[in-house]
């Protein structure tokens, strides 16, 4: 098993009341609302605790992208990752991930993830998401064609990083006389493609084609999403005719660790609440503009709305799975319960949410560190039959 | 007046159509909540006129060709339409995008067009006019948007939201997106071809339209000096419905002229 730290770098210096008044944090809470003097603090903050996440033994360090928005401060998860390449040795680095139909240009996408290859000998794993609904309100790009453009971007990334150049392109939404990139990436045949997904059959389709075999990551769902959805990816592994390996599955999941249940559920009560409740709200206009989903998913969601639009506690999130917060053998327990559901090979944990400030961050990633995560990664050494059914249950 | 309702296939697509009365052959263009139903607009119009009433491809009971990528492909789409009906001396009557779907026929051929009735068109950018985001409005909101009269609105969020009638707005909804998200809801080249349209033009708009403001208006004549401009008081984006006798008395007495 892998272990990931993931990091959003929301702007933990919210004005919360403002964020829950204006309903969203994404696309059009006003920027004033940002303070670049408090931004200073938490970007190099948040920069310490990747880095320390390498001392601390961690496979990799995740950033991610988004954009004109509260939730999370890196528009582009390059600067981040880039920074973060001549402070680190070890640890692979992952961008979860570049979102490219809302680049301009998918080419400047291969040539600055090549740059972060071979700058780092190699230890980049490159991620592709499409952006999210509300990313699609921000930069206008036409929601309806944001399939088509990541499919054909991610075609021409990887003929890129692999075909030799110079080669012309023709697509209908990239068109290019001269793919030659330099540098080529440091990996062969090219950095590791992870997806990270809300969860979506075309995706699933998508990434586990045996011509991809694609990394699938379930993200901030409740457990029981990511169970179904990871098993889809496996099922459709199997009707390509193969069998998924567990490096081809991840989850990235909220974590709170402290040295009681009690006491970790105080301390993240709040911050993780911010998370889920002001930082991830949007209407669903927002989250789903046309096109961006299918019309059968989206009335699953129109249906579900409720239930994915409301307020949620901590307590009902630790029951749904939305987080691991309790003490390291609870949490330990957690995990392994839920791997023995799931047989996911990556776990990625974000470690800070919201507005969880440094102090406890940092007393988080070092006890899960050093609590938890040896007896996550020995979980993959464990045999267990890849048809067993899965009963265990979760009674934190 | 009684409409007929039956499907013709043009250019390998299947749409929609109500037609209904007699006289001078009116193509209305509808907008993007599409034409679902006869409105009464339609029946006092068909009392003077041939109306025809399509739901475009990607809208209501009509195919969702893949062809269909911008408001160009739906232009040369009811070019076709209107040379396969053997239409001449039609009026198009054009609502929102479906005005701005009636200028982008005309700039590229007027030859079977006699006049243009554009109600509230899009098509074009104007300077310092703040259009609504109908994207990003709730439901509730853009009923709201829609109308001057909050009785009007309050009907619309009446409606039950039946699976069919669901089924039909988001399909609704994919077809404007994919037509007018980017650029928002015109054509930035259009402006320049506007002088090309050589036949009558009359333009009426809602003084409370919230959804593409009046000084559009301005704007559209500033680019097409010799077109007439109507604007309507106390109404909304949508004078045909709103307005339903105000709007019919203006397109008859200059469509019906000779």
């Amino acid at each position: 098993m892998e272990v990931v730290l993931f990091h959003l770098m929301p702007y933990a210096d919210l004005d919360l009341k403002a964020g829950r008044e204006h309903g969203t944090v994404w696309v059009n809470l006003p920027n004033s609302n940002f303070d670049p003097v408090k931004g200073h603090k938490l970007y190099n903050r948040y920069l310490d605790e990747l880095e320390y996440g390498e001392e601390l033994g961690f496979d990799a360090i995740a950033v991610n992208e988004h954009h004109q928005t509260a939730y999370g401060l890196m528009p582009s998860p390059i600067v981040t990752a880039s920074a973060l390449a001549r402070r680190t040795q070890r640890a692979k680095i992952a961008i979860l991930g570049s979102a490219l139909p809302l680049r301009e240009h998918p080419l400047m996408v291969a040539e600055e993830h090549a740059m972060i290859d071979v700058i780092t000998g190699g230890r980049l794993i490159s991620g592709f998401v499409r952006g999210i609904g509300a990313e699609y309100h921000t930069f206008g790009v036409n929601p309806t064609f944001s399939h088509d453009r990541f499919h054909e971007a991610h075609d021409l990334i990887v003929r890129a990083w692999t075909e030799p150049g110079p080669f012309s392109f023709q697509g209908r939404h990239y068109n290019v006389q001269y793919v030659n990139l330099w540098p080529r990436p440091y990996q062969k045949p090219h950095p590791p493609i992870w997806i990270p997904s809300q969860g979506s059959k075309e995706t699933i389709d998508w990434a586990a084609h045996p011509d991809r075999r694609y990394t699938y990551l379930q993200t901030f769902s409740p457990a029981n999403v990511v169970q179904r959805y990871l098993k889809m990816y496996r099922d459709t592994c199997a009707s390509f005719g193969y069998e998924a390996e567990d490096r081809q599955l991840g989850w990235a999941v909220p974590v709170y660790i402290a040295e009681t249940d009690e006491l970790a559920r105080r301390e993240a009560k709040l911050h993780f609440e911010a998370f889920r409740n002001v930082f991830l709200k949007m209407p669903v206009e927002m989250l789903l503009p046309p096109g961006y989903t299918s019309r059968e998913s989206l009335k699953n969601v129109m249906k579900a709305k409720a239930a994915i639009f409301g307020d949620i506690t901590l307590e009902k999130s630790i029951e749904l799975g939305l987080i691991i917060c309790g003490s390291p053998a609870t949490a330990r327990r957690a995990l392994e319960s839920y791997w023995k559901d799931m047989r996911f090979g990556n776990l990625l944990v974000l470690c800070q949410f919201g507005t969880l400030p440094a102090d406890l961050t940092r007393r988080n990633m070092e006890l899960f560190a050093r609590e938890v995560m040896p007896a996550v990664k020995s979980m993959a050494s464990n045999v267990i039959p890849a048809s067993g059914t899965a009963t265990a249950t979760l009674s934190s | 007046m009684a409409f007929t309702q039956r499907f013709i296939e043009v250019d390998g697509c299947r749409i929609n159509l109500r037609r209904g009365g007699s006289g001078e052959p009116l193509l209305y263009l509808h907008g993007a909540n599409g034409a679902p139903a006869v409105m009464p607009f339609m029946e006092k119009l068909a009392e003077r006129f041939d109306v025809l009433v399509p739901e475009h491809p990607g809208f209501g009971a009509s195919d969702e060709p893949e062809w269909l990528e911008n408001m160009h492909d739906l232009a040369y789409f009811y070019l076709d339409v209107l040379q396969s009906l053997e239409l001449r001396g039609v009026h198009l009557v054009g609502s929102s995008l479906g005005g701005w779907l009636a200028l982008e026929m005309a700039v590229r051929d007027a030859s079977r067009v006699k006049s243009l009735v554009l109600i509230g068109p899009a098509g074009i950018s104007a300077p310092g006019a703040k259009p609504g985001d109908i994207f990003l409005w709730s439901p509730e909101e853009l009923a709201r948007n829609l109308f001057f009269d909050p009785a009007l609105a309050d009907r619309m969020l009446a409606q039950p939201m039946t699976p069919e009638f669901l089924d039909v707005s988001l399909k609704n909804r994919h077809t404007v997106a994919r037509l007018g998200w980017e650029p928002r809801m015109h054509d930035p080249f259009l402006h320049k071809w506007l002088r090309r349209v050589d036949v009558p033009v009359k333009i009426i708009w809602g003084e409370a339209d919230k959804i593409l403001p009046v000084a559009y208006a301005s704007e559209f004549k500033r680019l097409m000096p010799r077109a007439e401009v109507e604007i309507i008081p106390r109404c909304g984006h949508l004078p045909q419905a709103e307005k339903p006798n105000e709007f019919c008395d203006i397109v008859t007495r200059f469509a019906g002229k000779g």
